[in-house]
C-alpha cells in the first residue's frame, strides 16, 4: 500500500511541522487575550533555536537545549515587554524592532561564535519517543505518538491553557484585561503586571519552539531559520478564534500546507508548492474577512494602557 | 505646543537616538569582541569610503530604503499601520518584471514609464485588499498586511519557477528585461540610476502635498486624531485611510519596480532582503517627515554598504546591521517616551 506509506509521511510532517507553530501560537493566545499582540514573537523564536543549539551543546543534552531556549525566547519578550507595557511604546512598532533585533543579533552571535560561513553545528538531537499502544494506531498512531517529547507538549498545553482560561479565576481577570483594561484595574487586577507575564509566557513558548526547531526538525542552526513562523503563529492564533485548542488545530492545518512543500509530488499533487504555502494566508485573510477576528478578537488588543496624551 | 516647537524637539529626539544607538551598537560590538572604533572606521570606508563606495553602493542601496520609508511615512502619518510593504514591493517587481518582459517592442520612453505603472499600479493593488477590509469590514491592518507579506513572496516565488521563469528553465528566475525597459543611469560610469532621483522627487512631493494640500491636511488629521476629524465632520476617515493606504502601497510597489528596472533587470526568489520591515526603521527615525526619510534612507543604505566592508576588513558580522536597525527604532521609541513623560 505505497499510497498509505506516502499518507502517513505526510501526516507524521504535518504534525512534526506544525508542533512549533501549535507552541508559538499557544503562547502568542495567551499574550493576545492580555491586550497585548507581539509581532516580535519571530525575534523569540529565532533566539530560542540558537539558544536551543547552543545550551544543546554546552550542557550536553537536548533537555538544556529546551531549557536554555525557552529562558532565551522569555529574555526577548521581556525586552519587548519592558518597552510596550513598561514604557508604554507602539506594540506593533516595538515588535517589529524586537524581530528585526532577534533576527540580527543571533545571526551575528552565530557567526561570530561558530565562522562567517556557518559551518554546520552537531547538535544533540531530541529523538521521537513513540508512545506505547497509542502509536500502534492505524493511520494516526505514528503521524500523532511518535514524535519528539515537545508535541507531546504541545498536545498537553492546549487542554490546560483551555481550562486555565475559561475555567480559572486568573484566567477570567487575563480576558478582563484583554476586553476592558480599565474595569479590570477597577475590579482590582493588576492590568500592567498581568499583560506582562502574559507576555514573558508567550516569549518562552516561542522559545521552546525555537528550541523544538533545532532540536527536533532540523538538527542543526541556520541564520533566519525561522523563516517567518513567528508572524504564522500570529496568523494561526487569529484562525484558532483565540482559543487554544481550536489555535492546535488550526496549527497543524498550516502545518500540512507546509507538508506538501515536501510531500506534494509523493501524493501525485502537481501544483507548485509555492501555491500551497501561500494557501493558509489566503485562508486566514477570508477568515478575518468572514468576521472571525472582529467578533472574537480581545477588544484591547494593541492598545496601550493607561491610555496616553499625545 | 508650537509648531517651531514641535519641530525642534523632533530633531531633539532623532540626535537622542542616533547618539543612543551608537552607543549601544558599539557597546554590542565591544561585548561581542570587536573593536567599536576600527568597526566604524570600516563602516565610513564601505560607506564613504571613494566615490564608487558613495555613487555605486551606498546610493544604489538607498533607493528600495526610501521609497518603502516614504511608504510607511504616509501610512503611518494617516495612522494606517502598513507592515505590508515587504508584499506590495514583491508585488510591483512581478508586474515590472512582466510588461519589462512582454513589452520588448515599445520604444523606451513609453516602456520605461509603463513598468513603473506597472509596479505603482500592482503595489496599491496588494494593498487595497487590507484597505478595503479595514474600511468595509473593520478588520485591523496589522494582521492582514502581514498575511499579504507571505502572499506577495510566495507569489514572486511561484513565478520564477512557473509562468515567468526564465526560457532556459534552470535557475528560479524570469529571463531579463528588455533593454528599453531599463531605467537610464543617473551619473554614467556608475551603477546609479534615474530611481535614486524618482525617490527624491517622490519624498519632496510628498511633503509638498502633506504640507499644502487639502488631502494633505486632512491625512495628518486623521493619522493625529481620527475620532475628532470624524466629530468634526468634514473629514471622511474613511475615504481618507484608503487613500493614504493605497498611495502607500503604490510607493511600496514601486520601489519594486525601480528596483527590478534599475540594478536586477530580471526577478528571483529574495530579491528584497527584507526591506519592507527595514522601511519601518528608516520611516520612524525619519520621524515620519518625507523630507528628513529621504536622509535616513542614504543613512542605511550607507549602512548596508558598510556592512560588507566591516565584514570583509573587521570580520564583523553582516547580520550585525539588522541588529542596529532594531536599536534604532527601539531608541527612536525610547528617548520619545522619555521626551512626552518628562513634559507631562
Amino acid at each position: 500500500m505505497p499510497e498509505a506509506v506516502v499518507f502517513i509521511a505526510f501526516l507524521e510532517a504535518s504534525v512534526r511541522l506544525g508542533v512549533p507553530l501549535a507552541l508559538a501560537a499557544m503562547g502568542e493566545t495567551i499574550t493576545e487575550r492580555s491586550g497585548v499582540i507581539n509581532i516580535g514573537l519571530e525575534g523569540s523564536l529565532i533566539s530560542g533555536a540558537l539558544g536551543g543549539a547552543m545550551g544543546a551543546m554546552a550542557l550536553g543534552g537536548p533537555g538544556g537545549g529546551l531549557l536554555v531556549g525557552a529562558a532565551a525566547g522569555a529574555f526577548v519578550a521581556f525586552v519587548f515587554a519592558a518597552f510596550s507595557i513598561g514604557l508604554g511604546t507602539d506594540q506593533i512598532i516595538t515588535g517589529t524592532a524586537i524581530t528585526l533585533g532577534g533576527l540580527g543579533f543571533t545571526g551575528a552571535i552565530y557567526q561570530a561564535r561558530f565562522g562567517t560561513t556557518g559551518a554546520a553545528l552537531s547538535v544533540p538531537t531530541l529523538a521521537p519517543v513513540p508512545i506505547p499502544v497509542l502509536s500502534d494506531l492505524p493511520l494516526i498512531g505514528t503521524a500523532l505518538f511518535a514524535q519528539a517529547p515537545t508535541a507531546y507538549l504541545a498536545y498537553l498545553v492546549a487542554p490546560a491553557l483551555w481550562f486555565f482560561l475559561y475555567r480559572t479565576e486568573w484566567g477570567l481577570e487575563l480576558r478582563a484585561v484583554g476586553e476592558d483594561p480599565d474595569a479590570a484595574q477597577a475590579a482590582g487586577v493588576r492590568v500592567l503586571w498581568t499583560r506582562f507575564w502574559a507576555t514573558v509566557f508567550g516569549g518562552t513558548m516561542a522559545g521552546v519552539a525555537g528550541a523544538h526547531l533545532v532540536l527536533a526538525h532540523a538538527g542543526t542552526f541556520a541564520e533566519n531559520m525561522s523563516a517567518g513562523r513567528g508572524f504564522i503563529a500570529i496568523a494561526v492564533v487569529v484562525l484558532g478564534r483565540w482559543n487554544p485548542a481550536l489555535v492546535l488545530l488550526a496549527a497543524f492545518f498550516f502545518g500540512a500546507a507546509n507538508a506538501l512543500q515536501f510531500q506534494g509530488q509523493a501524493l501525485g499533487l502537481d501544483l507548485p508548492y509555492q501555491l500551497f504555502l501561500a494557501f493558509p494566508y489566503l485562508l486566514t485573510l477570508v477568515a478575518l474577512a468572514l468576521g472571525v477576528g472582529r467578533s472574537r478578537a480581545p477588544a484591547a488588543l494593541a492598545l496601550p494602557w493607561p491610555k496616553q496624551q499625545l | 505646543m508650537t509648531l517651531e516647537m514641535r519641530r525642534l524637539s523632533l530633531a531633539w529626539t532623532a540626535a537622542a537616538a542616533v547618539l543612543l544607538t551608537l552607543a549601544l551598537a558599539a557597546g554590542s560590538l565591544w561585548l561581542g569582541g570587536f573593536n567599536p572604533l576600527s568597526a566604524g572606521a570600516a563602516m565610513m570606508r564601505g560607506a564613504f569610503g571613494s566615490s564608487t563606495a558613495i555613487l555605486s553602493i551606498t546610493m544604489v542601496r538607498a533607493v528600495p530604503l526610501i521609497l518603502t520609508g516614504l511608504a510607511v511615512a504616509l501610512a503611518f502619518r494617516a495612522g494606517v499601520w502598513n507592515i505590508g510593504a515587504e508584499g506590495q514591493l514583491y508585488a510591483g517587481a512581478v508586474a515590472a518584471v512582466w510588461v519589462g518582459l512582454v513589452g520588448g517592442e515599445l520604444p523606451w520612453f513609453v516602456l520605461v514609464p509603463l513598468v513603473l505603472a506597472a509596479a505603482a499600479a500592482a503595489g496599491a493593488l496588494w494593498s487595497a485588499v487590507p484597505a478595503l477590509m479595514r474600511v468595509r469590514l473593520g478588520v485591523g491592518e496589522v494582521i492582514t498586511t502581514i498575511l499579504m507579506n507571505f502572499v506577495g513572496v510566495y507569489l514572486a516565488a511561484y513565478m520564477v519557477v512557473g509562468p515567468l521563469q526564465e526560457a532556459r528553465g534552470v535557475f528560479n528566475q524570469t529571463d531579463p528585461i528588455a533593454e528599453a525597459a531599463r531605467l537610464p543611469l543617473l551619473v554614467e560610469g556608475t551603477r546609479l540610476h534615474v530611481g535614486f532621483l524618482l525617490a527624491v522627487l517622490i519624498g519632496v512631493g510628498m511633503w509638498a502635498m502633506l504640507r499644502w494640500t487639502r488631502v494633505g491636511f486632512e491625512i495628518r488629521a486623521v493619522g493625529a486624531a481620527p475620532r475628532a476629524a470624524r466629530v468634526a465632520g468634514m473629514i471622511s476617515a474613511d475615504r481618507v485611510v484608503l487613500i493614504a493606504f493605497l498611495a502607500s502601497g503604490a510607493i511600496a510597489g514601486l520601489a519594486g519596480g525601480v528596483q527590478v528596472a534599475g540594478v536586477t533587470f530580471a526577478l528571483y526568489e529574495g530579491l528584497s532582503p527584507g526591506w519592507g520591515y527595514t522601511a519601518i526603521a528608516v520611516a520612524l527615525l525619519g520621524g515620519l517627515h518625507p523630507i528628513a526619510v529621504i536622509g535616513t534612507g542614504v543613512l542605511f543604505g550607507a549602512l548596508g554598504a558598510g556592512a560588507a566592508e566591516m565584514q570583509r576588513t573587521a570580520g564583523i558580522p553582516q547580520s550585525w546591521v539588522t541588529a542596529v536597525e532594531a536599536l534604532v527604532i527601539l531608541s527612536v521609541l525610547a528617548v520619545d517616551q522619555v521626551r512626552r513623560r518628562t513634559r507631562a
